[in-house]
């Protein structure tokens, strides 16, 4: 690891974007994140409040950008700041989608399309076929429909609400069955919800197409030290938080199961 | 053939090699720290462990300094009636020698604690008496010569493993704090824990951590535990388990040279990764054959002049 990239930078918030009624994009000017590769993570520090770690959904000219769910204190908080406040960054950390080509689908739920949404557009132009289910709650709740749209050619995104608001009707793993059965994939990317990740593993793995999902952890130092993110032998800051089929066999027992809590005792997913 | 170079023993323990994982460095799960066995490791530290559950502080609970890391995780541990499971998950699994380092608010809990590891199945023990920042325990205890004294004395009436005393940097004389632990009946002595230490952030005019005050570890704090290690050597017969920004295999026969029988690698598995042991075992090996030594035994101390 380079001490560079953990040393914290701080830097103002160049824009904010609301993305949904409960998801807003920030980006700012870091060099170093500007560098982040699809997949890979920052930690982002709140001034007096907390650090936390953020997929990241854009990189380029020395600006990154993540979007963030308000779900509890830290990310209530980062809400409520605008344009020109100063938070901390740092990394990149983590490794990062393996770049595939040929025809590729991607499946994100909740903020973790953002992440899907980067790779997407790295991936775009040497893709022979490019398809999204992307899923939320409700309408409201959908995130990125305007980008994937452009993106993937708007044939290719399919959309799922659990409300039935827009879409089908269902879970976002629902039309998976078909899509994989009618087309034989070169590779699944996944970031979601984990037991949405799980589901979508099994399928994968039961039609034998290569996979890849991002996980989330409790993460406290990021670069592999306190133990805090561990699933099975790895950590899912410094191994992850990408990993491929072979090592998700690997830590089936705990997958979609459990988790280390902030005291460091396993706890249900 | 290089295994019986490296294989040593501390204090009863067997080791392949004098290298062991410095608590508090992915010592949650039996896997992670078999993981870090894979690399290389010749034992294993948990993370320090209490009689109930503690959530540790807010982030940011580590940040970078130059040539170090300055942390403050509060001790975020399951407690020592959930962890037991782990203890004995991992005594099935791995392949060395398993130390669960136990911190406690007073020497009864110290020992409380220490039994149901040794229970569970530790086959030593290391007592946390040096942690910096957190309240009421760790170098609370180990500064205070009656407690330490105490804490050490009762936990070695509890347990029949042998019982690791980790030291603070933080004090006028650890030599002194050492002869005391000693006499309590320590088996053998860790230096150093991290040293006390923060930081400021220029911009927000704010502490970085959210404890504020933390301990710095990591290549910056090495030349300070290397002099911890050489005064203990002359101060005390016991074993010595080097600590403190051990990184390569330069470090470590240096720390051995200054009489350590053993090293603890933490801050350097994020550094670099868990096969850092590896790396280390393989350039002391290297080390000794060059120099015509038939055992990494044979150099503990001999830095010091007579
Ligand atoms: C690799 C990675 C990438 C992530 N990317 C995104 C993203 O792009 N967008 C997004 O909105 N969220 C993302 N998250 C989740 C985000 O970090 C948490 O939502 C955030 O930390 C919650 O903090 P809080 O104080 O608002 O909520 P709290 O009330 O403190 O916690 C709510 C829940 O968030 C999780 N959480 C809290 N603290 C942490 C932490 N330090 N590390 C990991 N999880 C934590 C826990 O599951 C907790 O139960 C990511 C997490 C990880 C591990
Ligand atoms: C993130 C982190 C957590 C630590 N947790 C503990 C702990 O729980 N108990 C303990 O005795 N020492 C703990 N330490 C101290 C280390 O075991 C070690 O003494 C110190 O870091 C110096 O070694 P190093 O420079 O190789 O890291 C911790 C250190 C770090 C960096
Ligand atoms: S967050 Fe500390 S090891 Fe991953």
């Amino acid at each position: 690891m380079h001490t560079a990239l953990n040393t914290i930078r701080t830097t103002p918030i160049l824009s904010v974007k609301t993305e949904s009624p409960t998801v807003k994009t920030y980006t700012l000017k870091d060099k170093l994140c500007a560098k982040a590769k699809p997949g890979q993570f920052l930690m982002l520090w709140i001034p007096g409040v907390d650090e936390i770690p953020l997929s990241v959904m854009d990189a380029e000219n020395d600006r990154v950008s993540v979007s963030v769910k308000a779900v509890g204190d830290a990310t209530r908080h980062l809400h409520s700041m605008k344009p020109g406040e100063t938070v901390g960054v740092r990394g990149p950390f983590g490794n990062c989608f393996t770049e595939a080509s040929g025809k590729i689908l991607m499946v994100g739920g909740g903020t973790g399309t953002a992440p899907l949404l980067f790779l997407a557009r790295r991936l775009a132009a040497k893709a022979q076929r490019l398809s999204f289910v992307v899923g939320a709650k409700t309408k409201t709740e959908l995130l990125f429909l305007n980008e994937l749209n452009a993106v993937c050619t708007e044939q290719s995104v399919i959309t799922t609400t659990e409300d039935g608001t827009y879409g089908l009707q269902c879970l976002v793993t629902e039309p998976l069955g078909k899509l994989l059965a009618e087309t034989r994939f070169d590779m699944v990317y996944a970031c979601g919800p984990e037991l949405m990740v799980s589901k979508i593993f099994n399928l994968t793995e039961q039609h034998g197409i290569p996979f890849e999902a991002s996980l989330e952890r409790l993460m406290r130092c990021g670069i592999g030290l306190c133990g805090s993110c561990v699933i099975g032998k790895y950590r899912v800051c410094r191994d992850g938080p990408v990993f491929n089929a072979a090592q998700l066999s690997e830590v089936k027992s705990e997958l979609g199961i459990s988790k280390l809590g902030f005291d460091g005792a396993r706890i249900p997913v | 053939m290089s295994h019986n170079l490296l294989s040593t023993s501390l204090a009863g323990l067997k080791l392949r090699n004098p290298t062991a994982l410095a608590s508090g460095i992915m010592g949650y799960t039996a896997e992670s720290l078999q993981r870090v066995v894979d690399g290389g490791a010749g034992a294993v530290v948990t993370k320090s462990v209490g009689a109930a559950p503690r959530m540790g502080y807010a982030n940011p609970t580590i940040v970078q300094a130059n040539c170090g890391l300055v942390n403050a995780m509060g001790l975020p541990n399951p407690g020592i009636d959930e962890f037991v499971e782990e203890i004995a998950h991992a005594k099935t699994i791995l392949q060395a020698p398993l130390i669960v380092s136990v911190f406690g608010y007073s020497a009864e809990e110290y020992a409380v604690v220490a039994k149901k590891a040794a229970a569970a199945g530790a086959d030593a023990l290391e007592l946390n008496v040096s942690c910096p920042h957190v309240k009421q325990t760790g170098s609370e205890i180990g500064q205070n010569p009656r407690i330490l004294a105490e804490v050490v004395a009762k936990v070695k009436e509890a347990v029949q493993v042998p019982v690791i005393v980790k030291l603070s940097p933080n004090v006028t004389d650890i030599a002194e704090t050492a002869k005391t632990a000693v006499k309590a009946g320590a088996d053998a002595l860790t230096a150093i824990n991290t040293v006390k230490a923060m930081a400021i952030d220029v911009d927000t005019a704010l502490p970085v951590l959210s404890n504020t005050r933390g301990g710095l570890s990591g290549p910056a704090i090495k030349p300070i535990a290397l002099r911890c290690v050489y005064d203990l050597y002359e101060a005390v017969e016991t074993p010595i388990i080097g600590c403190g920004g051990i990184t390569t295999w330069q470090d470590t026969v240096e720390f051995l040279l200054a009489g350590a029988t053993a090293v603890q690698v933490g801050t350097a598995v994020a550094l670099e990764n868990p096969n850092v042991f590896h790396a280390i075992n393989r350039g002391v090996t290297a080390y000794l054959k060059k120099k015509g030594y038939g055992s990494v035994k044979e150099i503990i101390g001999i830095a010091h002049r007579t």
